[in-house]
């Protein structure tokens, strides 16, 4: 047998790397569905339903316009992440995951993966949002923008994982199309479209133990002063543990050979 | 030969979906550099027995060794590399993105462009996936397997689903890339690909083998050679104490035998008797392959390792697959 030319070894980090990072995130960004669905959709929701409030005051005199600019951050971000964990679910149904376990790639570095491309979505949709905010007259304090923003992409994780878990779910290529009015309804209950205080009190109970909740509070916090509450941190981190414990879950499972 | 580590080596193989047992004690050596084919009939356990040979699958008992190492030892460092039936390729991506991408899971490869050329899909590199026909897929799914350079590529069903054309391009590519040493096992239910590609044969039925050894010892196996030839007053006793020999008929001026060894026959029709227009011919693979997975022909257990299996279900399924596989080139 001749010698092979080739060095045997053990991809360093079970595979990942950065040039296939760069690649999925380039993968996403070509995706028009997804970009129609988490950068212009919101962006026009804030010019259609944001707009108008234009010159109205919250209680402490920060803009209305900045409130649902910042909503609208988080319900983008949450749709972009949510895609993009969405994403195993596709490429589940298309047998890349199984093709891929014929490689030295570990199951963990391409979760790994999908979960960085999630959020770099994610922080691109709340980019794309604030950029608008911005041009269209919301004004706020450089570290309001900096916390909300921060707020936003990164409790966005929870939405990453949710996908996640949808994804290990349900093998299917059309999961966002039932996953978007989900997080719809979602949203509604974290107060991204109207503020909870106009629903019925009800729903405002139950609203407190939905999964866009706690983000949502914590992103609109540093604007309203109203400081950060344990009940939406609580929320937040729970729900991040929940959906990321039911991913791993059926992950494994995915992953078990049979 | 005998100290080297095979290139793959499965013992008491078994693997039971609940009552099913779908591969049943398959044991096998493969050495390095062989070409073998792996041919059934569709349910045979072809495929489970590959999934378990790359770690796809975990069998109810017995092991497998590819290298001496685990299935899916062998697949991280890139020792073996497959070509899998059907999907395992995400459509939005180009050709030369999925090879690209594939690439930097590994932390050395073949240079994208070098496997794209192999296998002969460089002027559809810039395509989408989705766009590409099942043959241009399938020689994708060649040119990733191509980038470890991997000592053992193993091929399930490559080219099930494809016209005649796409057969022929697509082993085209494989015989233009054939490595010096580089191990073949390919599963197919195609004759024809067993018989003009691969240099030794692995018959399996219902998850054993059924015979095992190059292509003309799996002829000899259903019944050997006849020999014909035009031999006025032969002597039927003589001849059908010659070594081999399973029958002798006689047809007029005509004797017909049927053999295992045809040279002994020959030898001695055209030596010691006045015998003339002698004819050999071989039973084709077509032959074998009915004859060894349906109830008549396991008589035959002097070549190779064969292990006769006397059950007669699956065999409409069998001829199915055959007169599938003769469309094309056999006739």
């Amino acid at each position: 047998m001749t010698t092979t030319a080739i060095d045997r070894r053990r991809p360093p980090l079970g595979g990942f790397s950065t040039a296939n990072l760069i690649m999925e995130i380039r993968r996403v960004l070509r995706n028009r569905r997804t970009l129609v669905f988490t950068l212009i959709m919101p962006a026009v929701f804030f010019l259609l339903f944001g707009l108008p409030n234009k010159g109205q005051l919250l209680d402490n005199g920060a803009q209305v316009t900045a409130y649902i600019m910042i909503s609208l951050a988080v319900y983008g971000a949450m749709v972009a992440t949510t895609s993009g964990g969405g994403m195993v679910a596709v490429e589940r149904a298309q047998g890349w995951s199984r093709q891929i376990r014929l490689t030295p790639l570990r199951p963990a570095a391409y979760v790994a993966t999908k979960v960085l491309t999630a959020m770099a979505l994610g922080l691109l949709a709340v980019l794309v949002e604030f950029v608008v905010g911005a041009a269209s007259g919301v004004r706020m304090p450089a570290h309001v923008w900096l916390l909300a923003g921060l707020a936003a992409w990164l409790g966005s994780l929870v939405f990453a994982a949710f996908g996640l878990f949808v994804g290990y779910l349900a093998p299917a290529e059309n999961v966002m199309q039932f996953l978007g009015p989900i997080l719809a309804i979602l949203a509604m209950f974290g107060g991204l479209f109207v503020p909870l205080e106009v629903l019925p009190h009800v729903m405002q109970e139950i609203a407190r133990f939905t999964p866009v909740y706690g983000v949502g509070e914590l992103a609109r916090a540093p604007l309203t002063g109203d400081g950060v509450s344990a009940g939406a941190v609580l929320n937040l981190v729970l729900w991040t543990v929940a959906f990321g414990f039911g991913a791993s879950r059926l992950f494994r499972r995915d992953t078990t050979r049979v | 030969m005998q100290t080297r580590t095979p290139a793959v080596e499965l013992t008491g193989l078994t693997k039971r979906y609940g009552a099913v047992t779908a591969v049943d004690g398959l044991s096998l050596r493969i050495e390095p550099g062989e070409v073998v084919a792996f041919l059934g009939p569709n349910g045979a356990g072809k495929t489970t027995t590959v999934d378990m040979l790359l770690g796809l699958a975990r069998p109810t008992a017995g092991t497998v060794r590819v290298f001496g190492q685990a299935p899916t030892d062998a697949v991280a460092y890139g020792r073996v590399a497959a070509v899998m039936q059907t999907g395992g390729l995400l459509k939005d991506m180009t050709v030369a993105e999925t090879v690209q991408m594939t690439a930097n899971f590994y932390p050395h490869s073949r240079p994208v462009a070098e496997v794209l050329d192999r296998a002969g899909i460089t002027d559809i590199a810039g395509r989408r996936v989705g766009k590409c026909s099942g043959g241009q897929q399938q020689r994708l799914r060649f040119a990733m397997a191509l980038l470890p350079d991997p000592d053992l590529m193993v091929l399930d069903e490559p080219t099930t689903g494809m016209d005649v054309e796409g057969r022929r391009d697509f082993w085209t590519a494989i015989r233009r890339d054939a490595r010096d040493g580089r191990t073949v096992l390919f599963a197919t239910h195609y004759l024809e690909e067993a018989d003009a590609y691969a240099d030794r044969i692995v018959l399996i039925r219902q998850g054993r083998i059924v015979a095992d050894g190059t292509t003309a010892q799996v002829k000899n196996l259903a019944s050997g050679r006849q020999v014909r030839a035009t031999l006025p007053g032969a002597d039927q006793v003589v001849l059908a104490g010659l070594p081999g020999v399973e029958s002798v008929e006689v047809r007029g001026d005509t004797v017909l035998v049927q053999a295992g060894d045809s040279d002994v026959v020959a030898r001695y029709l055209l030596t010691q008797t006045a015998a003339r227009d002698l004819e050999i011919t071989a039973r084709n693979l077509e032959d074998a392959f009915l004859a060894l997975t349906t109830d008549a022909g396991t008589a035959g257990a002097d070549a190779g390792n064969t292990t006769g299996n006397h059950t007669t279900t699956g065999t409409g399924t069998t001829a199915g697959a055959v007169s599938d596989g003769l469309q094309g080139s056999l006739r």
